[in-house]
């Protein structure tokens, strides 16, 4: 059933590959209804999971290779818990938002519906994958469909900011690679299961901490964290509106995934030694973030850079190493996504009808479009963390579980919010408030269903979260337990 | 099992190699029709001498009859029949690769047959187990490329042929002198008697035994194409005809490989001075990856491109021979991930030489940038080529993935994680140069918006070459358990 889930896009690039040449108009409507199958699919894995019972659940698993000479086995494990079941359900989400978003896309829109949809199906698998080396895969090939949307259907400088993502990224994973040999070498095996009750490494080539940091570099400049940051920026920048949605609401997360379920749950005792390095990494991320942020004056660039600080805020929980700051760490990675993702939405269709995203220019957009407007509140009050809404509850909690174990950085990082509510309601007095702009006067709100129909179900999400916590955080709570629990 | 049918799957290759040289020789020069009627004998005929030396191969692989044949000279086991059809194979996709270069070649009979006697030459090579052996066999093949070499008959593929003479000689003094030392050294030429003495040396001839080594390295080095051997690449991938440098670039390296194997793992792999070689090949490892994939950044045209990608690759291929003796358990991951390299590097490289021929002969350019916007004038082939690109970076799902991870998973497992790194940080430097390309072929506009499409052959030998690749992407066991039976033979 997992499986199915995880492969389901794939019967989209199928069907999208044979349409036609002159039936490619089609190919978004198939997109949509194979992303709409999946959602459902992975809804319906969401409800039937067993909350007490808690743990992995719906694990598939296949032998794909064992070998007769040593301890290079290939496994194809999937599975999920509490901490990948709302990631996964994210990432079904925000795929099907990212392709209805997408409706307009006239550039050849076969090739583009079927990266998105290999792209939800390399995310899902991220996700899901419970062997190192079915992760690594995953994590791998979602950077050809990236890399061919961010070049082909981006904007600006979107070669450069392509190339920029592919070795960033491909350098990550090269280390990352090193790491998991070197980890299934020692223990002889890759299973996540099994190796999250080893505990100690010993008698590996490398030492535990050598391990430790080839494996979570890739996840830090995934993340980003300062100073790996710099490709985020340019990527959210020149990629297509639906692919910083992608990027930012789901990619990112694969990081923070990361560092929970391969770095902590299997390192546990090399984490508990650097968790002060991680926070005043994650504490410097915060702050450099907010700050960059409010000097920004291209609308994309400018949620782009609060992404950064607020994924400072994920690591900073997770470094607090306690069940109360990791569930507010993995919170944070669920709502982040709902409202960043968000934002992206609506700078996007800010920038498709103005044709540009630069603050100083725009003003009075309020009048024009009523609707956007109160969506990006909606979203922009969220992001800052106001009560009742979904940012509030990861960030408070994160705050929690951080104080007891970092005083000093956590007071650094509730800075971070003060600078959020800054740039945040100066960005939107400075676009929509103010003078009405005569240039902006043909300007139309957003009207289609295509537009109105995903901001009103990401709204729907971020006020579900943010009023009633407890349907996502008990989950995440039951999953970050056992990774607390092997801390403590 | 008669000696004469263990070498069947040579002697099919001989045979129709023949079989073409005398038809060319009987049918009537004059005429267009006879023309075209030798052109389709002598494809046929290859064509059935690959598939012949395949059933041969299959043949023996049922039979189940490991052992030496001809006293001792050639080994049927595990390691040389998966040579067998890996050279086989190869033949058979640049016979295909040939055709349309051949249309405008007088001389097809002949480059035909002596693409076949090169397969069947570097089988012997795979499958020697004497020195001698392997010198005749590796001398066989070497005057076949020179002469392939030369085949593209303009002032390039002169020049190319007669640098890969020149320093072909040069690499055969080398390779002979290490040989004779061993054989001063040991009295014998069979492999396993100098096993035997080397097991049993003291470190009195450790230095003698060094010199040996480091002359047999650098003979064998040009055939597998790594650094500091690699002067003659570049030009020779360049004027070369462009299925002739596909030919030399896999099959001509993996036989050099295979040799090494057999010489190093067999010959050599006990005793005082394993590390010694271990030492060496992992340093050659660490300079051919870095130095190639720099020069290869540098690069505008492509073969040259591949030329010194190559050079990288093999250096990768290299970590694997490295893990082999570095520590003691590990001679069959080390082998089997080179052997599973080679296979899945067969596939990739070839049906990038294979897009780059149907590429090049319609757009008339060698050039990077005239790849300009491929992906709109020919879809498939673009696509084709991406495949074997990615494949190359090492992106999955395609089998270059594997190959990389299992040749990392090697050096890791051999305490060279050292090595391991500069493989990995290398990887993201091939990416940069490989990706380039299909960056331009999808991204930039075309010059004309003329469509194009493959000839029957060329599309028919990308689809193998990419179905290949990706179906070992996705599932990869069958060729790691065939690479793993066939390092068998190095322990047992």
């Amino acid at each position: 059933m997992l499986s199915l889930a995880i492969f389901f896009p794939l019967v989209g690039v199928a069907l999208i590959a044979t349409l036609p040449h002159s039936q490619e108009r089609h190919a978004k409507s198939i997109a949509a209804l194979a992303a709409l199958a999946t959602l459902a699919l992975v809804g319906y894995l969401f409800a039937d999971y067993d909350r007490d019972a808690g743990g992995y659940q719906f694990v598939d698993s296949t032998t794909w290779f064992d070998s007769a000479l040593t301890d290079f086995n290939l496994n194809y494990t999937v599975g999920v818990d509490g901490l990948s079941l709302p990631l996964v359900l994210l990432t079904a989400f925000l795929s099907l938002v990212a392709i209805l978003i997408s409706w307009q896309v006239e550039l050849r829109p076969k090739e583009y519906f079927i990266w998105l949809l290999v792209l939800e199906t390399s995310l899902l698998g991220v996700f899901s994958s419970l062997d190192m080396v079915l992760f690594f895969v995953f994590w791998e090939v979602e950077l050809i469909p990236m890399f061919f949307l961010i070049s082909i259907w981006g904007s600006g400088n979107r070669i450069y900011s392509a190339w920029k993502y592919l070795l960033y990224t491909f350098a990550g994973s090269a280390f990352m690679i090193v790491g998991i040999l070197a980890l299934g070498f020692s223990e002889g095996t890759f299973d996540v299961r099994e190796l999250g009750e080893i505990g100690e490494i010993e008698g590996a080539i490398i030492p535990a901490w050598g391990i430790f940091f080839l494996i979570i570099i890739a996840f830090l400049i995934k993340l980003p964290i300062v100073p790996f940051h710099t490709w985020l920026p340019d990527a959210h920048t020149d990629a297509p509106t639906a692919v910083s949605v992608i990027l930012a609401g789901v990619l990112l997360k694969m990081g923070g995934y990361g560092i929970f379920r391969m770095a902590f749950n299997i390192m546990p005792d090399v984490a508990k030694d650097v968790d002060w390095l991680l926070a005043g990494i994650a504490a410097v991320s915060i702050i450099y973030g907010a700050l960059m942020t409010l000097m920004q004056t291209d609308l994309k660039r400018l949620i782009a850079y609060s992404s950064v600080s607020h994924m400072g805020y994920v690591l900073l929980g997770v470094s607090s190493i306690g069940v109360v700051g990791m569930t507010g760490a993995a919170t944070q990675l669920v709502t982040h996504g709902l409202i960043t993702g968000m934002l992206f939405v609506l700078v996007g269709m800010v920038y498709d009808r103005a044709h540009t995203r630069n603050i100083d220019e725009l003003s009075g957009l309020a009048h024009r479009m009523p609707f956007i407007t109160v969506m990006m509140l909606v979203a922009g009050l969220a992001s800052l963390g106001l009560p009742a809404m979904a940012g509030f509850v990861a960030e408070v909690t994160v705050f929690l579980g951080t104080f007891e174990r970092f005083e000093a950085l956590t007071i650094i990082g509730v800075l971070g919010v003060a600078f959020a509510a800054g740039y945040i309601l100066w960005m939107i007095q400075r676009v929509f408030w103010g003078e009405p702009d005569p240039r902006w006067a043909e300007l139309t709100d957003a009207s289609a269903w295509w537009e109105r129909g995903p901001l009103l179900a990401l709204t729907a999400a971020i006020l579900a979260i943010g009023i009633y916590p407890a349907w996502i955080m008990d989950l995440l709570t039951d999953g970050v337990t056992p990774i607390a629990e092997r801390l403590g | 099992m008669s000696d004469f049918e263990k070498l069947g799957p040579e002697l099919g290759l001989l045979i129709a190699a023949g079989v073409i040289i005398i038809v060319d020789a009987l049918l009537p020069l004059a005429g267009k029709r006879a023309w075209g009627a030798r052109h389709h004998l002598s494809v046929f005929f290859a064509v059935v001498g690959v598939f012949a030396s395949m059933a041969a191969s299959l043949g023996l692989v049922l039979a189940d009859e490991p052992g030496p044949a001809f006293d001792g000279m050639i080994s049927i086991d595990d390691f040389s029949l998966f040579f067998n059809f890996l050279f086989a194979g190869v033949a058979g996709m640049i016979v295909l690769g040939s055709i349309d270069f051949l249309q405008k070649n007088r001389f097809h009979g002949e480059y035909l047959a002596l693409v076949l006697t090169a397969a069947a030459a570097m089988m012997l090579m795979a499958a020697s187990l004497d020195l001698i052996m392997i010198f005749v066999a590796l001398e066989t093949q070497a005057i076949v490329f020179y002469v392939l070499v030369g085949f593209g008959k303009n002032e390039r593929s002169g020049e190319a042929a007669l640098k890969y003479l020149l320093l072909g000689a040069v690499s055969t003094a080398l390779t002979l002198y290490g040989m004779a030392y061993l054989f001063g050294l040991s009295g014998e030429t069979s492999l396993e008697g100098i096993a035997a003495y080397v097991d049993g040396a003291d470190s009195g001839t450790r230095t003698a035994l060094v010199v040996a080594t480091v002359f047999l390295a650098g003979g064998l080095g040009f055939k597998m194409a790594v650094i500091p051997f690699q002067m003659w690449v570049p030009d020779v991938y360049q004027g070369a005809p462009t299925p002739v440098t596909a030919y030399l670039s896999v099959a001509s390296k993996a036989a050099g490989f295979a040799v090494v194997m057999r010489i190093f793992i067999v010959g050599l792999g006990e005793g005082v001075i394993t590390s010694d070689w271990a030492n060496m090949f992992a340093a050659i490892s660490a300079i051919s990856m870095t130095l190639g994939n720099l020069m290869a950044l540098a690069q505008t045209d492509i073969k040259r491109m591949l030329g010194y990608s190559s050079i990288a690759q093999a250096g990768t291929f290299l970590i694997g021979l490295a893990a082999v003796a570095a520590s003691d358990p590990q001679v069959e991951l080390g082998s089997s991930s080179v052997i599973f390299f080679l296979g899945t590097y067969a596939f990739t490289n070839i049906g990038a030489f294979i897009a780059i021929i149907a590429i090049s002969q319609k757009i008339g350019s060698d050039e990077i940038s005239d790849y300009a916007g491929i992906y709109k004038r020919s879809p498939w082939l673009a696509l084709g080529l991406a495949a074997c690109l990615i494949s190359l970076t090492g992106i999955p799902p395609t089998a270059g993935f594997w190959a990389k991870v299992y040749v990392f998973n090697a050096a890791i497992q051999a305490d060279l994680v050292w090595l391991a790194l500069v493989g990995v940080l290398n990887s993201v430097i091939a990416a940069y140069y490989y990706m380039r390309v299909v960056l331009i072929m999808f991204t930039r506009e075309p010059e004309s918006e003329a469509t194009f499409q493959p000839g029957i052959s060329l599309g028919l030998a990308l689809t193998v070459a990419v179905v290949g690749l990706l179906a070992i992407g996705i599932y990869p066991t069958p060729l790691i358990e065939v690479s793993e039976s066939a390092s068998q033979v190095f322990t047992s």
